[in-house]
């Protein structure tokens, strides 16, 4: 559970920092984790079918009306629409294989391609995550560089007790007393959805509607857009404000004990450019890596929170695709999600070769 | 000549869990422009301490004594900001691992040219014509493509012909130089001390060499000081020092050299190790591990005293006054 | 947390102050555990009401005879909020030690075997890490049918990864260390060499795995009670009771205080674990951070 929520903000880092390849070119590096995360995938759909094999209920039932599950045609008509009735292998390569040419079957829930339902709500919570992310950062990576400078004294205390709490909060929660204050008592910010009401979405073009909005030069859109963006998005850095923090603390301490940085001050430089420059971008290879784990730990925080927020993304889609047995729901979501996961992966492992000239060069 | 570091009575306290312990012992001690000053010990004999003070970057718990004056001013007394303008502008410091003194992922050109920019004001591209200039005095082939290099792609007597670049950017009057030479090889370590000799000819730069080895020293340095338990035991000339030694700490110390003619059965290690942070003993601290200790060394404290001109010792019973 | 290496820190560096019980955190944190412990068996006796009496009249404000208002059938919030003790603290204990078992067999197992036996059981252990903890228990608790006892085992499901990396780490490392390669030299069979010599380096760990995880362990539980596929109406769980706050957002009480509990509970245990996490040495925080 330390990594699937990881606690205190201080998962990942041992896993992930031996990743650094010795004396590997990094292009080589690259696509040596391009063709593990490739198999990760796979894995994944496997144990997403496992899964859905172990189900009790059945989905027919599940999606059928009361009176149609009394009726054995429209029951077996329905399993083989889903080709519920071929043996177990057959059904996961078939479904393997549509996977691979981007076919996640139809939604026995919307009765629409489950592809098509992704398009359309992971975008959304891409968005929101993205959003939570950099303010997560912002915010967590500057108290955790204030807490290790003041290490042991009463900034490092009141910040342990800040990012502890953070950590500690159910994010459901937060959005309930989020929404309740500085929507519905105060009316500070925009309460749910991702537009104004009566405002028309943006014309597709990534999903993101800030960025579609902006293509697309409506203003108006882009500032309601962006308006919503801001209750979620904060409702949901709580959580990983606090990991965040705590790890940086930690990483910053870590690199101060360098000589290198006694160095950088005996050569007379502000502490604020030691700091920010010396200190920040050797602790930053440990701190994206958290902040990838940050990442995934939204996704999670976002399926709690959007139905709070009428947020119509992959949470509410994934809480409906599970209440309803909806298998290729559920297995679409599943894969989306260990996809987003192992993209971002890749992304900090490029990070790391941006960051470190040694990872580029040797 | 006169002294650019002038250095009375300084006492350092460290903090520790057993509340502050006293690592530099009322040390005293000039340093003249343009002059080679080596100070010797063992670890632990606060020499490193004396550095650090005089950079004002011991640790934050740590309080000082007594006086450094540089250049007219009294380094303990300056504020931060005071002794971030002499810090690398004025004094500058190599320390003595150039892997992990230079930072492994800054280029060397930041590391050249960012306390250039910051405490001359230089321009970009001004600061980098200097960049190259002081690669090439410090010896570093083709000074241009190293700039865009970074630390881990050079050799160790590289790396610290880099570091001393680094120190030489804004032309200080004053090096502190903490084990120049004890990471490197034998062979790299006589370039870097070559080195250091030709810079103080050139710039009349003044160089505080601080290391555990006499060898070092016996091929710089122009006056010696040894530490022993944070006290000066001995303070005179290098020819001196090495060839007449008046206190039986240099004396042991010379002895556990190892010596061209000597081979393997002529090294005497002193019995013993000096004392940890705190628990320098009563009377003289060099004591316990003394062959000549009469009574009164373990009770009586002291102080260097001329046992020749410009030469002092520490040893009151002067054991070996006699066989100089 | 990974302490510096600076001379600075190690001299600033106090045993006596490490001690964990001697942080005002820790004991913050002790002390609220035991409440909450002796809040849940003594239930009965401080609840003003029982968890399922509806007694008075829907939603009313919190007063002087209502502490925390009564919720959307007319019950005592506060009653509910004591009773519901009873449900998140023993069963996030229970999955905690179920996880912690499990993943402990299971990683001392690849540790000890390695070869393909190490790199299958790891592999799976990715599989699950590659998830967020949420979707897969989702998944899982949705796959067995909604109830308390399936969210349960959901995040035993989700859990039991980080320990097995925990203690394979603790094993590989201690089983070429000399006093276990003394010991099988002296005639001991491996299994018992296990048991006997390793147990005492790994328990540490595993515990203050554990400590951090029960936190973890009843923010997870009562997320998916929250989405409804936890604790099931109209059971008195603190989860499902901010749920019922989400449907009645305008009156705060209903969803405030329930959340204020999971808050106190899982702040308690973390405030614990951090702090003995930091009194480990550095090598072992650091294998529990991943």
């Amino acid at each position: 559970m330390n990594s699937a929520e990881p606690a205190s903000g201080s998962t990942g880092a041992g896993r992930r920092r031996p990743a650094r390849p010795g004396g590997l070119p990094l292009a080589r590096f690259l696509a040596r984790r391009l063709v593990a995360a490739a198999l990760l995938c796979v894995g994944i759909t496997l144990v997403a079918f496992v899964l859905t094999q172990l189900v009790p209920g059945d989905p027919a039932a599940a999606n059928l009306g009361q009176r149609a599950i009394g009726d054995p045609a429209a029951v077996a008509a329905f399993r083989a629409k889903y080709g519920l009735d071929k043996p177990v292998p057959v059904q996961y390569l078939t479904y393997l294989g549509n996977v691979l040419q981007g076919n996640f079957g139809m939604s026995q829930q919307s009765h629409r391609p489950v592809a098509q339902d992704l398009a359309e709500y992971v975008p959304a919570t891409i968005e929101l995550a993205l959003f939570a992310i950099v303010l997560s950062l912002l915010v967590g990576v500057a108290l955790g560089v204030v807490a290790a400078v003041n290490r042991d004294r009463w900034p490092d205390q009141v910040l342990r007790v800040v990012s502890l709490g953070g950590v500690s909060m159910p994010t459901f929660w937060v959005a309930l007393v989020a929404f309740y204050l500085l929507f519905f008592k105060f009316g500070l910010l925009p309460g749910g959805g991702r537009l104004d009401p009566g405002m028309n979405p943006p014309p597709y073009a990534t999903g993101f509607y800030t960025i579609d909005a902006a293509l697309a030069g409506e203003w108006d859109v882009l500032s309601s857009a962006a308006g919503h963006l801001v209750l979620p998005s904060l409702v949901l850095a709580v959580y990983t404000v606090g990991m965040l923090m705590r790890f940086t603390r930690a990483s910053v301490l870590e690199i101060l004990g360098n000589d290198y940085v006694r160095a950088a001050r005996a050569k007379g430089l502000p502490e604020r450019v030691v700091i920010l420059r010396h200190v920040l971008r050797p602790a930053m290879v440990a701190i994206i890596t958290v902040a990838g784990v940050a990442f995934g730990s939204l996704l999670s925080g976002a399926v709690l929170v959007e139905n709070i927020f009428s947020w119509p993304g992959l949470g509410q889609y994934a809480y409906r695709s599970a209440v309803n047995l909806d298998l290729p729901g559920i297995m679409g979501v599943s894969i989306v999600v260990a996809a987003v996961y192992i993209l971002i992966n890749l992304l900090v492992d490029l990070l790391y070769g941006v960051i470190d000239p040694r990872i580029r060069l040797t | 000549m006169g002294a650019l570091l002038e250095v009375e009575d300084l006492t350092v306290w460290l903090a520790t869990r057993r509340g502050p312990r006293m690592a530099v012992d009322g040390l005293s001690f000039q340093v003249g422009s343009g002059e080679i000053f080596g100070i010797a010990g063992e670890s632990g004999s606060g020499k490193t301490m004396t550095a650090m003070a005089l950079l004002g970057l011991l640790p934050h718990a740590a309080r000082t004594s007594g006086k450094a004056v540089f250049e007219g001013r009294d380094l303990l007394s300056m504020s931060a900001r005071q002794l971030r303008a002499v810090r690398g502008r004025r004094i500058a410091m190599v320390s003595q691992d150039p892997s992990t003194s230079l930072h492994p992922m800054l280029s060397i050109e930041t590391q050249l040219t960012e306390h250039m920019r910051h405490h001359l004001g230089l321009g970009r591209s001004e600061a980098r014509g200097r960049a190259v200039e002081l690669l090439a005095t410090v010896r570093i082939p083709d000074p241009e493509q190293a700039l865009g290099a970074h630390a881990a792609q050079f050799s160790g007597g590289m790396r610290q012909r880099i570091a001393i670049a680094v120190a030489l950017a804004c032309e200080p009057r004053l090096l502190l130089a903490d084990e120049p030479t004890t990471a490197l090889d034998v062979t790299v370590q006589a370039g870097i001390l070559r080195l250091l000799h030709r810079l103080r000819a050139e710039r009349e730069l003044a160089v505080v060499v601080i290391t555990h080895d006499l060898g070092v020293l016996s091929a710089v340095a122009d006056r010696i000081c040894v530490m022993y338990g944070g006290r000066t035991a001995e303070v005179g000339p290098r020819e001196n020092v090495l060839t007449r030694p008046r206190h039986p700490y240099t004396r042991g110390l010379l002895d556990a050299l190892p010596h061209p003619e000597g081979g393997a059965a002529a090294l005497r290690p002193i019995p013993g190790s000096p004392p940890s942070l705190g628990e320098v003993p009563e009377g003289c601290p060099f004591h316990p591990r003394c062959g000549y200790a009469v009574p009164d060394c373990r009770t009586e404290r002291p102080a260097p005293v001329l046992v020749e001109p410009g030469h002092a010792s520490a040893c009151p019973p002067d054991p070996l006054g006699g066989i100089a | 947390m990974t302490a510096s290496d600076s001379p600075a820190a190690r001299s600033r560096r106090d045993p006596a102050a490490r001690s964990p019980w001697r942080q005002p955190l820790a004991l913050v944190g002790a002390a609220f555990i035991v409440l909450w412990v002796l809040v849940a068996l003594l239930a009965p006796l401080l609840a003003p009401q029982g968890p399922l009496d509806q007694l008075s009249p829907k939603l009313l404000e919190p007063s002087a005879q209502h502490l925390f208002g009564t919720d959307e059938l007319g019950r005592d919030v506060l009653s509910r909020v004591i009773y519901g003790s009873q449900v998140s603290l023993p069963l996030a204990f229970l999955l905690v030690a179920f996880a912690a078992v499990i993943g402990s067999v299971v990683g001392g197992i690849a540790g000890f075997f390695g070869g393909w036996v190490d790199g299958a059981l790891m592999r799976l252990a990715d599989l699950v890490f590659a998830f967020p903890g949420i979707i897969l228990a989702m998944a899982v608790a949705a796959a067995l049918g909604p109830q308390l006892r399936n969210a349960v085992l959901a995040v035993v499901v989700v859990s039991w990864p980080s320990y097995a990396r925990l203690v394979r780490g603790l094993v590989l490392s201690a089983r070429n260390s000399e006093y276990v390669v003394a010991s099988r030299l002296l005639g001991s069979s491996a299994v018992r060499t296990m048991l006997v010599d390793l147990r005492p380096n790994i328990a540490g760990p595993v515990l203050v795995m554990a400590a951090l995880d029960v936190g973890n362990a009843v923010l997870l539980l009562s997320g998916l009670s929250f989405l409804g596929l936890g604790a099931q109406p109209p059971a008195a769980e603190w989860g499902a009771m901010v749920a019922a706050g989400a449907a009645n957002f305008d009156r705060w009480w209903v969803g405030l205080f329930p959340g204020l509990c999971i808050l106190t509970v899982v702040l308690a245990f973390n405030f614990v674990g951090d702090t003995l996490r930091d009194a480990l040495d550095p090598r072992t925080a650091r294998a529990i951070r991943g």
